[in-house]
């Protein structure tokens, strides 16, 4: 399973790429957040794949007995998601308001544009 | 949107979404769960309202502008990152009560701590959204 | 100590805020400084010659071992002594020469700064502090050559002293490191010790090479020479002060100072009598093409500090004494000529050599400051140039097989000089006054003040050698050669070769003033060896540099961001196939990779067809639903692996997220298809590569051990320590609270974004209504 797993992270990481090269900036933030689920993923991977054990104690118990997953990178992922939100949102409201005010999507138009705002 | 079967739903939904964000973020400390993940809840409940009813409706509701949540959440996870100075401890240390409340369980600065992380994520998420749909 | 060498940076300071208040007439006052300062240091002669040298030590940077530690002997209270004296007339006479110059005050928070470098450059025992200082005195004079700074020539000429000495700086910081690593101390007064050690390591060549570098650039030694000449659009008691006195004598300074540690070996030695000579006789020749009386001096002022550099190369007793008395005899007849040079530009708006005569009638005591500064610097006797004249020539002798072609060349150098000084000093005093200078009159006892009293010293101390001979020259031959010898400075010698050479340097320098009359046809004779000139060269090769830096900016910084992605991740894929496919043995051991059930095998394959969708699709809707496929995938496989905060976390971003993009995108336009076969072709192959390499590193990190002390910690004492049993949750709100509260700030930062960037408004027509 891990083999199909690193597969996985090796397309998200590749189709993420691929999109940010574009020059519509929509695909580029479609890129972006694939980029961010790649990243995610890999991170969660290097914890190793543990099934039906979450990190958490179970109840009347003071430590561990079982085999658990490795909470560190789950905190770092949550962290992650909820950073790459707020870079997805602020990112979408971006390419909207640059739509609005230059009726473009193209990257390329963006060049010379510091007088026109 | 405006089906009256959302509606009616959505109007029933909204209070036992919140509701289940705060047993979310309550439980957080024991199982799965938390005040990014409550935050989050409350937000898409809120969302969903908004579809329902209009923007106006929503906000009718929360009564404050929910930018203002944002301040009064970093105010409660600092608060509870400094408290420990008081008691002469480091900062962001564990303080706890020593017995239990009841529904609740154990209640400690981290518990507040957390509540700050659940306010800020339901008035940044719902800034963001409400300052979408307002222009559109 | 420290307080004298910090008082002209604070006094630097204060100038601007003084000024303000107290209007021009505060500038009378502004001399005192220096002249405390001065006083100051005088109290130290005895002390200095009694003990040879005092330190003192205060705490800067331990960890580092950069200290503030002075160190006064005999050759750094003669600098602190030259800079201070010279730069009390200086400071007296430019209270009139500039007189109600509208920066006037600015000007003095300059001067005094760089005297406080200049200080702290000779009096620095910790060669870091010196090399700050020394950068310090490049970046005043920097301000003072460019104080015109509306003459775009000034700022040109600015500009190349400070990339000239500011390299040099550089490349002696690198000296000064090596020097640590192989001495194993920046303390100069330590690194005495280790003198053996530091001239038999394998650096020593490097050493000395990276220090010749710094010195000669500072003391405008050939092929550096160019930048001093330029600096003389400063204002003349710059060019007195630091452009002949004091700051290019830091660089002969350096070469004085390490003498004991790094010299007498014949790498020292033949290097710096080489350069020494090629820039004296170069600068001589040079210093006679010339009728611009600044010019004259800012030749004969490269000569003469290649006769310095030529003097400490060669390394004797005798020509590190006669070093000694020539900086001394130089500061003090060349500062007066200097001086002399802006009383003339003052009064009669010229430095035309070949018209300027008979100004002795209308200005006799700047005259009589010309003639005595002139002699002294043709080494006339009862002059303090005679001494140090006397001494040079008995030093070149002395050498065997190279006395003869040294002593000619060094008389060579002298007896242009000779004019050269000449023409400065006596030329324009003599004869009669042109009609066109009628308007000089007799300049204020501010001007004429300085430069004479210069010359009487000059002829002070070479009619009573005595005087100066235990209390300053022998403290300053000691600390430069390191020995004990007793000195001894004369004025006769009795009739011997040195003396004949004298007489010879004299008569055929007096002869050469009268017939070789300064005129523009000879320097005109010149430029045409301009295009081999050093100056050039070297002017050409930074204009070459940068064009070269300029096509390299626009190459990468062409203003397309996808044209930075490319050429990052092309640069980042290289290097990790090379890292990856040069040394790395992929090894998977499949007795620990879990088996595929079918439900993972469908959302594995759910997954990549939902990218493939996300990124083939040319239609907005179909590529966010894809999008939101692979974000609930994704929270699939948390659920099946044991992260059920992530799934939850994951499962309302998406959803947030996919309504977010529903809002907002609906109005945009349709997807246009910008990119040609080719590109595509191009982006495709890069990004396969990426991806392929980004699942190998991951492969590779297989290979570490999966158990992590972190891990295990925050495991062992969740509930122990935090009363919690969610260990995730506890990691968030407890073990990494702050990060979390930085985290939570971003979030806020990113909301005030977005609401800002809506409600802003941006249509600035609407604001006109």
């Amino acid at each position: 399973m891990e083999i199909l797993l690193v597969v996985i992270i090796g397309f998200l990481h590749a189709g993420g790429l691929y999109m940010l090269l574009r020059r519509s900036m929509f695909k580029m933030i479609i890129g972006l957040i694939l980029l961010g689920n790649g990243a995610n993923l890999l991170i969660f991977l290097l914890g190793r794949l543990v099934k039906g054990n979450p990190p958490v104690i179970e109840d009347g118990l003071k430590v561990f007995t079982d085999i658990y997953a490795d909470p560190v990178p789950q905190a770092l992922v949550l962290t992650a998601i909820v950073i790459g939100f707020g870079l997805q949102s602020f990112a979408i409201i971006l390419i909207k308001r640059v739509y609005n005010v230059l009726n473009t999507d193209d990257l390329d138009e963006l060049n010379s544009t510091d007088e026109e705002i | 949107m405006k089906s009256l079967i959302f509606k009616t739903a959505s109007s029933y939904l909204l209070p036992l979404l919140l509701l289940f964000s705060i047993f979310i973020l309550l439980r957080g400390h024991y199982l799965p769960g938390g005040g990014f993940v409550g935050g989050l809840m409350a937000s898409i409940a809120f969302l969903i309202h908004s579809f329902a009813f209009g923007l106006k409706e929503t906000q009718s509701i929360i009564k404050i502008n929910p930018g203002y949540l944002m301040p009064i959440g970093l105010a409660f996870a600092v608060g509870a990152a400094i408290a420990p100075f008081f008691v002469d401890a480091p900062l962001l240390k564990g303080l706890w009560f020593e017995e239990p409340f009841r529904f609740i369980g154990m209640v400690g600065s981290a518990l507040i701590f957390d509540i700050g992380v659940y306010l800020v994520v339901i008035g940044a998420t719902l800034t963001i959204i409400f300052s979408i749909t307002d222009t559109v | 100590m420290l307080v004298a060498v910090v008082l002209g940076f604070i006094f630097a300071l204060l100038v601007p805020f003084f000024s303000r208040f107290t209007k021009r007439a505060i500038s009378l006052v502004y001399p005192l400084i220096p002249l405390f300062l001065f006083l100051y240091f005088l109290g130290f002669l005895e002390k200095i010659k009694s003990e040879g040298q005092i330190l003192f030590h205060y705490n800067w940077v331990p960890s580092l071992g950069i200290d503030l530690s002075f160190r006064l002997d005999g050759l750094s209270l003669l600098f602190a002594l030259m800079i201070t004296g010279i730069g009390t007339l200086v400071f007296a006479y430019t209270a009139n020469y500039l007189k109600g110059h509208q920066y006037l005050d600015r000007f003095y928070g300059y001067l005094s700064m760089f005297m406080a470098s200049m200080l702290g450059v000779v009096l620095s025992d910790n060669l870091m502090s010196m090399f700050i200082f020394w950068e310090l005195t490049s970046i005043s004079s920097y301000f003072l050559i460019g104080f015109n700074n509306d003459d775009p020539a000034s700022r040109k000429s600015a500009l190349t002293a400070l990339s000239i000495t500011g390299f040099g700086g550089l490349v002696m910081l690198s000296g000064i490191i090596l020097l640590q690593v192989v001495g194993g101390s920046y303390s100069f007064t330590e690194l005495l010790n280790s003198s053996e050690i530091i001239k038999n390591s394998n650096s020593y060549g490097w050493i000395i090479a990276l220090m010749f570098v710094g010195a000669f650039t500072k003391s405008a030694q050939f092929p550096f020479h160019f930048w001093l000449p330029g600096a003389m659009k400063a204002p003349t008691p710059v060019s007195t002060y630091l452009h002949s006195a004091t700051m290019v004598k830091a660089g002969i300074y350096l070469l004085a100072r390490f003498t004991p540690l790094l010299g007498d070996t014949i790498w020292w030695n033949s290097t710096l009598v080489t350069v020494g000579a090629i820039t004296m006789v170069y600068a001589a020749i040079h210093s006679v093409f010339r009728v611009d009386l600044k010019g004259i001096l800012a030749y004969s002022t490269i000569s003469a500090l290649g006769i310095l550099v030529f003097l400490i190369g060669i390394g004797t007793e005798k020509s590190l004494l006669a070093a000694g008395i020539f900086i001394l005899a130089h500061a003090l007849y060349k500062a007066a000529l200097f001086l002399i040079t802006g009383i003339i530009d003052h009064e009669t708006g010229s430095r035309d050599v070949s018209k300027l005569a008979g100004l002795q009638k209308v200005m006799m005591p700047v005259a009589i400051a010309g003639f005595l500064a002139a002699l002294s610097s043709a080494g006339l006797p009862f002059l303090l140039g005679f001494i140090s004249k006397e001494v040079m020539y008995e030093a070149t002798l002395q050498l065997g097989n190279w006395a003869l072609i040294l002593t000619a060349l060094a008389v060579l150098t002298k007896i242009l000089l000779l004019v050269a000084g000449f023409w400065a000093g006596i030329k324009p005093f003599t004869g009669n006054l042109p009609s066109e200078f009628n308007k000089a009159h007799m300049p204020s006892p501010l001007l004429w003040v300085p430069p004479l009293l210069l010359g009487f010293l000059s002829l002070g101390f070479g009619m009573f050698p005595f005087f100066i001979q235990e209390s300053l020259i022998q403290p300053v031959f000691s600390s430069i050669s390191g020995s004990d010898t007793t000195i001894e400075l004369k004025l006769w010698h009795g009739f011997n070769l040195v003396l004949l050479l004298s007489v010879l340097t004299l008569v055929s320098g007096g002869l050469l003033y009268f017939f070789l009359k300064p005129s523009k046809a000879l320097i005109e004779k010149t430029f045409k060896f301009e295009v081999i000139s050093p100056q050039n060269i070297i002017e050409n090769g930074s204009n070459l540099f940068g064009s070269f830096a300029r096509f390299w900016t626009r190459f990468f910084q062409n203003g397309y961001l996808r044209n930075y992605v490319i050429t990052i991740l092309a640069f980042l894929t290289l290097l990790m196939a090379y890292r990856l496919f040069g040394e790395v043995n992929i090894y998977i051991d499949w007795e620990q990779i879990s088996t595929v059930s079918y439900y993972e095998a469908i959302v594995v394959l759910m997954m990549i067809i939902s990218i493939i969708f996300a990124i083939s699709t040319n239609s907005r809707t179909t590529a966010i639903v894809a999008l939101g496929v692979v974000g609930f995938a994704n929270c699939l496989f948390f659920i099946f692996y044991s992260a059920p905060d992530l799934a939850m976390t994951q499962f309302s971003i998406d959803t947030l997220t996919v309504l977010l993009f529903m809002l907002v995108l609906v109005k945009l336009p349709k997807n246009k298809s910008f990119s040609s076969k080719g590109m595509k072709f191009r982006d495709a192959f890069l990004s396969l590569t990426f991806g392929v390499l980004i699942a190998i590193l991951t492969l590779e990190v297989f290979e570490e051990p999966s158990s992590s002390e972190v891990s295990k910690y925050f495991a062992d004492n969740a509930y122990l320590l935090a009363k919690g049993r969610n260990v995730v949750n506890v990691i968030l709100v407890d073990y990494r609270g702050f990060d979390t509260m930085i985290e939570t700030v971003v979030l806020v930062i990113a909301a005030a974004g977005v609401f800002s960037l809506m409600k802003l408004d941006l249509n600035p027509s609407k604001k006109d209504l």
